[in-house]
């Protein structure tokens, strides 16, 4: 496989904006570590169930109760931008 | 007496006996900080204020008549465990004035057993590292030789307890991070079994693979604060519902008629010979006192650097999608779309290592890219899990070297972030399997710099990695 990454899209996936000198830094980087971790590429898994967790579980269920949930303020304590009870965010919708 | 510097169950006993209260020995913590953080940087945040009132409160519940071993016992706690009240910002500016609207479950649990609070310790930002360096704040210094890394990412917890500036603290381990500081500072740090202690209220790194543990100046301690850690919770539903056994209890059963197995791919070249040569006399002291010596082979070793890079970046990729600006934590100034929000808030707010993780982790979740890296990661993390529970029928635990080093410099593996991962060869597969794994000093270069034996278990062998850890620490280790 190829080990050319496009580094831009993938911070574009990540929601997350690169310097010019961070893109080329991970760049290099990137590519040293994805060369290095295709080594499991060579290993024949044909058959092998996939390990999605630390222990085995399946169906963890709880009763379906009400309980008290942590105050509303302490949470809105933390936000960068609030409006009385609700957190502030620029204008999501575009003007048509 | 410098009270400061007892262990958990000496101090529990001194609080018993009436020697000192909890404030008087918080107060006595709070000084040692006072005294030695400027230097070595362990601490991110001290709440001296608030330590005092739970001490204080701790010992008008003992007058009344309580007892416990951790009621009145000051503990420290990696910053990204949520207190109730305190700053929680895992190291990063992102989290940079944060505070904590509620309790971990670990949290909830320390503060029912009556532990105080006595502040948050410097780590990786996120967990994400192997030398402490990764902070956006400080660089914690080793208490052994303050040019020297504490290693990471809970090197502030390790710096703390091995510095006289904690009798323990909470750490977290999702690829070695609780084992491998403990190593670099010669204190204990135990790693539980994946299930074994709740999650809930901790900042997640990776999700199937963090763990929260303690560490401790002693086996017996990490014994103790296990117990106060350990049990299933609603909060994390991949806590297991196992009994919690009596962990002090188990100390006692020595080494005669334990097997230890060797993972002949853990005693390779590549190792630092020191510290090799440490990890040998104390393996060799086990046999002499009793205990059955086995080789045993984990064939995908290999690959398991390669499997965690893979599966750590890519769940942390996604567990860090929360830090978008929007309900807490920093926002970009003056946004003009929703997606500039997200894209600078987070460029503005992680650090390098971070930023890397996070690419390297969309990468190999990104359409095309996701069979052949994350897909074939997971069935390898299965390969690796079956290496562990083979080679478990032939032995009680494990013994290795914890890091392939004793503590570098500051500043000498920065540079080159592979050269830092392939560091972790040693206790990665303990997360990828699910085991449990504790580290206990086993002696120290001709530098004077710990060296750390790592003990390793099956899921849920709690008691015996710290029968064999306790056995060898008061027993056999000279």
């Amino acid at each position: 496989m190829s080990h050319t990454i496009d580094v831009a899209y993938v911070a574009e996936l990540a929601r997350l904006e690169l310097s010019p000198d961070e893109k080329s830094l991970f760049q290099k980087q990137l590519e040293t570590i994805v060369q290095y971790v295709e080594k499991i590429g060579g290993l024949d898994v044909e058959g092998i169930e996939p390990t999605m967790h630390g222990q085995a579980l399946v169906n963890v269920f709880r009763e379906d109760v009400v309980v008290p949930s942590a105050e509303r303020e302490r949470f809105l304590a933390n936000a960068p931008e609030r409006s009385g009870c609700e957190f502030k965010l620029p204008k999501i919708v575009e003007d048509a | 007496m410098d009270i400061a510097s007892l262990t958990v169950c000496e101090a529990a006993e001194g609080l018993r006996k009436r020697a000192f209260s909890s404030v008087e020995l918080t107060r006595s913590v709070l000084d040692a900080i006072g005294a030695k953080d400027g230097e070595l940087n362990a601490y991110l945040s001290v709440d001296a204020e608030g330590a005092l009132r739970q001490a204080a409160e701790a010992d008008a519940a003992r007058a009344a008549g309580a007892d416990g071993a951790l009621l009145g016992v000051p503990v420290a706690v990696k910053d990204l465990i949520n207190v109730d009240g305190q700053p929680c910002t895992c190291a990063s500016k992102i989290l940079e004035g944060y505070t904590s609207a509620y309790d971990a479950t670990v949290s909830a649990r320390l503060r029912a057993a009556g532990a105080v609070f006595a502040g948050r310790t410097n780590m990786d930002e996120f967990a994400m590292g192997s030398s402490t360096e990764g902070s956006a704040f400080k660089v914690t210094r080793n208490p052994h030789d303050v040019t020297r890394v504490p290693g990471g990412s809970s090197g502030g917890s390790a710096a703390a307890v091995a510095g006289g500036e904690a009798l323990a603290a909470l750490g977290t381990d999702t690829g070695g991070s609780i084992r491998q500081p403990a190593a670099f500072c010669g204190c204990v740090g135990l790693k539980p079994s994946y299930g074994r202690v709740s999650r809930y209220g901790v900042t997640a790194y990776a999700s199937s693979l963090d763990q929260v543990g303690p560490m401790t100046r002693t086996v017996e301690d990490a014994a103790v604060l296990l117990q106060a850690l350990a049990g299933r919770d609603p909060r994390d539903g991949t806590t297991l519902d196992v009994p919690v056994p009596d962990y002090r209890a188990a100390l006692k059963g020595g080494l005669k008629g334990l097997r230890i197995g060797l993972p002949k791919e853990y005693y390779i070249e590549g190792t630092d010979p020191e510290v090799m040569a440490c990890v040998r006399r104390a393996v060799d002291a086990c046999a002499a006192a009793g205990a059955e010596v086995v080789e045993v082979s984990l064939p995908h070793t290999e690959y398991a650097i390669a499997v965690y890079y893979i599966v750590a970046t890519a769940e942390a990729s996604a567990n860090l999608a929360r830090f978008d600006g929007v309900r807490y934590g920093h926002r970009t100034a003056s946004p003009e779309s929703v997606f500039e929000l997200y894209a600078k808030s987070r460029a503005e707010g992680f650090g390098t290592e971070v930023k890397r993780r996070i690419i390297l982790g969309t990468y190999v979740l990104s359409s095309g890219y996701y069979d052949a890296y994350y897909g074939r990661a997971q069935k390898v993390r299965t390969l690796i899990r079956r290496d562990y529970a083979e080679a478990f029928k032939r032995c009680d635990v494990m013994m290795t070297p914890v890091a392939p080093t004793a503590a570098y410099r500051i500043g000498e593996a920065c540079d080159d972030p592979l050269k830092m991962y392939l560091g972790d060869i040693f206790t990665v597969p303990a997360n990828l399997a699910g085991l449990c794994g504790l580290s206990v000093p086993c002696g120290r270069t001709a530098a004077g710099l710990p060296v750390g034996l790592q003990v390793l278990g099956p899921a849920f062998g709690e008691e015996t990695v710290l029968r064999a850890a306790y056995a060898y620490e008061r027993e056999v280790r000279s």
